[in-house]
């Protein structure tokens, strides 16, 4: 299995969850994070004192795969988050050594 | 001695209410402030609010009100103690010195109001830092020290008024008065830990927008109660409060927008309360379009001022120094330029612009500048000493961690679903 994970911007994650749905993917993670990239955050102004935001909000999602989906997934997350724009976040794909169902017990690809 | 006949119905049922509307300025101010601090101090914040509502009640009639109105029209720099422990407070109208309409315990109570917030404003500068121990101790000392013998200067008929300054409703015993305090406090408090490069933003403005418009609704209270009557220099009163209140933001705002491009709420709330500080010296002696006049100004002047502590390298977290000190003082001076004897009789020396020369101007400005020297020296030495014997400041975990956990040991919100995950 392969753990796919994604940062996103958060607007785009109802496209992407939509996109992952209609692709067959039956479980994700969703969580609020912060990060900056290359772009280095940017400059604002409050209260007269200007200071630098290089934190910006983004989405992290992760679903685990099985091994032959793992590229087509990343591809289709790609597809759904790109909006061409500074900020659109990257998506990675690392192994998952076991994974059980809690309810079940079930194992490795029955498990996802 | 004067009998309860002597009672006017109209007066006392006003300033019944009036002493209502001061108290609730305090809670107004406790939210205010509250939701510019970051989420984990927020209530550190409340709390310093709410107790003065308790400690300084308790010493208000002990001895601080004594020491204020005792003496009273002496001309001199403090009260006695003939009123300690409410001796001779009584619902008459009392001594025929304070030519009352009003039961004596109520002009009090009013007077206890002003006495709650005060040091109250004080909060502001040093949020997020001071001990709880520390800042209940100090202004409990800083109420009989400054706050007493300044209000006896002004409202107790001190020297001040001797000397023929104006002050309506506390522009200088409350504004500059607490606004020297913060300052002096700052100084010896230091600045926030990360600050300022570190962003530390409101973590609730809606508190604050909520605590401005009772802060807003309340000062009607306060300036207008001034009058001590229901009469139509409490309503000249009121309107020159609303009128600034109105400029005042709309004044910072414009500056905001020149400035950085965008108005934000956080300088709408803060120009209101601006232009509300500067009326507070001018209420009842002023009238006209002038309330927009010194609203707009304070609006403008404070935005500006609230500048200088980045310049000048001095931690005043919610721009106490910048909005009370600097507000206070804009309308102090401001009511040497518009003070109208056809408004209140009391106005023996008319503003610059009503044809009165500079003579008020002269002693708006000595009773400012005394005012503001009294108070930042003696509550230096105050918070000096606070901090030799207990300790000003938290330690250096505990500010890390916040005021709500350190001092309080409670966290002011649970929103997640990990329940009992967070202490209380």
């Amino acid at each position: 299995m392969k753990l796919v994970t994604a940062i996103i911007k958060p607007h785009k994650l109802d496209d992407v969850k939509d996109a992952l749905k209609e692709a067959g993917i039956t479980g994700m993670t969703v969580e609020e994070v912060k990060g900056f990239g290359r772009q280095g955050g940017k400059t604002e102004i409050y209260r007269g004192a200007e200071y630098i935001v290089d934190l910006l909000p983004k989405v992290r999602v992760e679903a685990v795969v099985p091994d032959g989906r793992a590229d087509e997934v990343a591809e289709v997350i790609v597809a759904a988050a790109r909006t061409g724009k500074i900020g659109d976040g990257k998506v990675w794909i690392t192994s998952v050594d076991r994974i059980i169902r809690i309810r079940t017990g079930e194992l490795g690809d029955d498990a996802v | 001695m004067l009998d309860v006949a002597d009672i006017d119905v109209g007066n006392t049922a006003w300033m019944l209410i009036a002493t209502a509307l001061v108290l609730f300025m305090t809670p107004g101010l406790a939210f205010f402030y509250g939701g510019m601090v970051r989420s984990k101090n927020v209530l550190g914040m409340l709390m310093q609010n709410f107790f003065a509502m308790g400690l300084m009640a308790i010493i208000w009639v002990l001895v601080a009100f004594s020491l204020a109105f005792g003496n009273f029209g002496d001309g001199g720099f403090l009260g006695n103690f003939d009123f300690a422990f409410m001796r001779d407070i009584g619902a008459t109208t009392g001594d025929p010195a304070f030519a009352l309409t009003i039961p004596f315990v109520l002009f009090c109570a009013y007077q206890m109001t002003f006495a709650v917030i005060t040091p109250a404003l004080i909060t502001g500068a040093t949020a997020d830092r001071m001990k709880f121990k520390a800042y209940a101790v100090f202004i409990a000392l800083w109420l009989i020290l400054v706050y007493a013998p300044v209000a006896h200067w002004v409202f107790g008929g001190g020297w001040l008024t001797k000397l023929g300054a104006l002050d309506f409703a506390g522009g200088a015993v409350v504004h500059i008065n607490a606004g020297a305090a913060a300052l002096a406090v700052i100084i010896v408090l230091g600045r926030r830990r990360g600050w300022p490069k570190e962003g530390m933003h409101p973590h609730n403005l809606p508190f604050t927008l909520l605590g401005t418009g009772i802060l807003w609704f309340g000062w009607f209270g306060f300036n207008a109660g001034s009058a001590l009557a229901a009469n139509g220099i409490a309503a000249t009163a009121l309107m020159n409060t609303f009128l600034a209140a109105s400029a005042g933001m709309l004044g910072w705002m414009l500056f905001e927008r020149i400035k950085d491009g965008k108005a934000t709420t956080l300088g709408a709330a803060s120009g209101a309360v601006a232009g509300l500080v500067a009326i507070t010296p001018c209420a009842g002696f002023v009238g006209g379009m002038s309330p927009i006049v010194i609203g707009f100004l304070a609006g403008v002047l404070c935005v500006a001022a609230v500048q200088l502590k980045y310049k000048l390298g001095y931690d005043d977290s919610l721009d106490v120094v910048g909005v009370h000190l600097v507000g206070g003082l804009v309308g102090a001076l401001l009511l040497g330029f518009f003070a109208d004897a056809s408004i209140n009789e009391l106005v023996t020396h008319e503003g610059v612009f009503l044809g009165g020369g500079a003579t008020l101007l002269w002693y708006q400005f000595v009773a400012s500048i005394a005012t503001f020297a009294f108070s930042f020296v003696v509550s230096f030495i105050l918070a000096t000493i606070i901090d030799k014997v207990i300790g000003l400041r938290v330690t250096e975990e505990e500010e890390i961690e916040g005021l709500d956990l350190s001092q309080h040991a409670e966290s002011a919100y649970s929103f997640g679903s990990f329940g009992s995950m967070d202490r209380v």
